[in-house]
């Protein structure tokens, strides 16, 4: 199946409203055991008390933030050298998820920082890396607004997702090369997971809630999206007719 | 009740866990409602617009 297959919005918008009840449902169920689990089957940490449970919510949005942003620089970049007709149109779409996420990895994080760490903000490399996201996204979607231009639109956002891309390794790796009050990645390590596998199985339900999550949204805005360029055509012709 | 009072009460951390997952809901049914209600608006228009023109070209003929 060539890559061009889905450019096709009639048969992307049969196969987009196929697939979002099912990611809707599937988001919702997972969303329902994972915060069950979080809230009462996982026990409190013996150092971090119930403060433990606010990582379930911290790390995969903070995860789908990462996560987002990838998504977006990868879909700015088969628009910029394939001239895809949906990829614009997908990292426009994830964009505000995005942003959403980094908000709540910020935000969640500070809740947490407060009573483990003593402050709800510090500016050291991984918090500020992250901030810095989070304006990313911000950026990207002003310039989206600022340039009446669609397809000018698209190529300048493209070209800043692109070059915002250096930030995702700095955020990763942000907690080896420097010293950081953040605790190092214990799920995503070279050898293996250091997280006792009582808390991965409700950490990895609550990230596969946000990644379904991520999907029947990214969907629905992808459909606006298109809607709104067909919109934009039509009253196009109309001035011109 | 003992045992929803202590759930409640997150080992006196309540003031942290609960604003953190609320904020957390929030803000994603805020990006739910907000993306579809602008995906229905767009179809609402699409489909005005369209009818506009449907019966403006067949006035035409």
């Amino acid at each position: 199946m060539s890559m061009h297959y889905f450019a096709n919005p009639a048969r992307f918008t049969r196969l987009a409203g196929r697939i979002q009840p099912w990611a809707g449902g599937l988001a919702a169920l997972l969303l329902l055991v994972g915060l069950y689990l979080a809230l009462v089957e996982v026990p409190a940490d013996y150092q971090q008390g119930d403060t433990v449970r606010i990582m379930f919510v911290h790390v995969p949005s903070a995860w789908m933030a990462m996560f987002c942003y990838m998504f977006l620089a990868g879909a700015s970049a088969v628009g910029l050298i394939w001239k895809h007709p949906l990829a614009d149109l997908a990292a426009k779409a994830s964009a505000p998820i995005g942003a959403g996420f980094t908000f709540l990895a910020l935000v969640t994080g500070s809740i947490w920082g407060k009573p483990m760490w003593g402050t709800w903000w510090v500016w050291d490399a991984r918090l500020t890396s992250v901030l810095i996201l989070f304006f990313l996204y911000l950026g990207y979607m002003a310039l989206w607004q600022a340039i009446e231009d669609s397809q000018k639109a698209g190529k300048a956002a493209a070209v800043l997702a692109l070059v915002g891309a250096v930030n995702v390794p700095i955020i990763k790796f942000s907690v080896d090369w420097w010293n950081t009050l953040h605790q190092p990645a214990s799920v995503l390590r070279m050898d293996g997971p250091a997280i006792h596998s009582s808390m991965l199985w409700p950490l990895l339900i609550m990230a596969l809630a946000f990644k379904a999550y991520f999907v029947a949204l990214l969907l629905t805005r992808m459909r606006m999206e298109l809607n709104l360029r067909r919109i934009r055509a039509l009253r196009l012709a109309e001035r011109t007719s | 009740m003992d045992g929803l009072g202590e759930f409640f009460a997150m080992g006196g951390y309540a003031g942290y866990v609960w604003p953190a997952f609320g904020i957390v809901l929030i803000v994603m049914a805020l990006l739910w409602i907000t993306s579809v209600r602008g995906w229905n608006n767009s179809e609402r228009t699409l489909t005005s617009l369209r009818d506009h023109r449907r019966r403006r070209e067949a006035s035409e003929e």
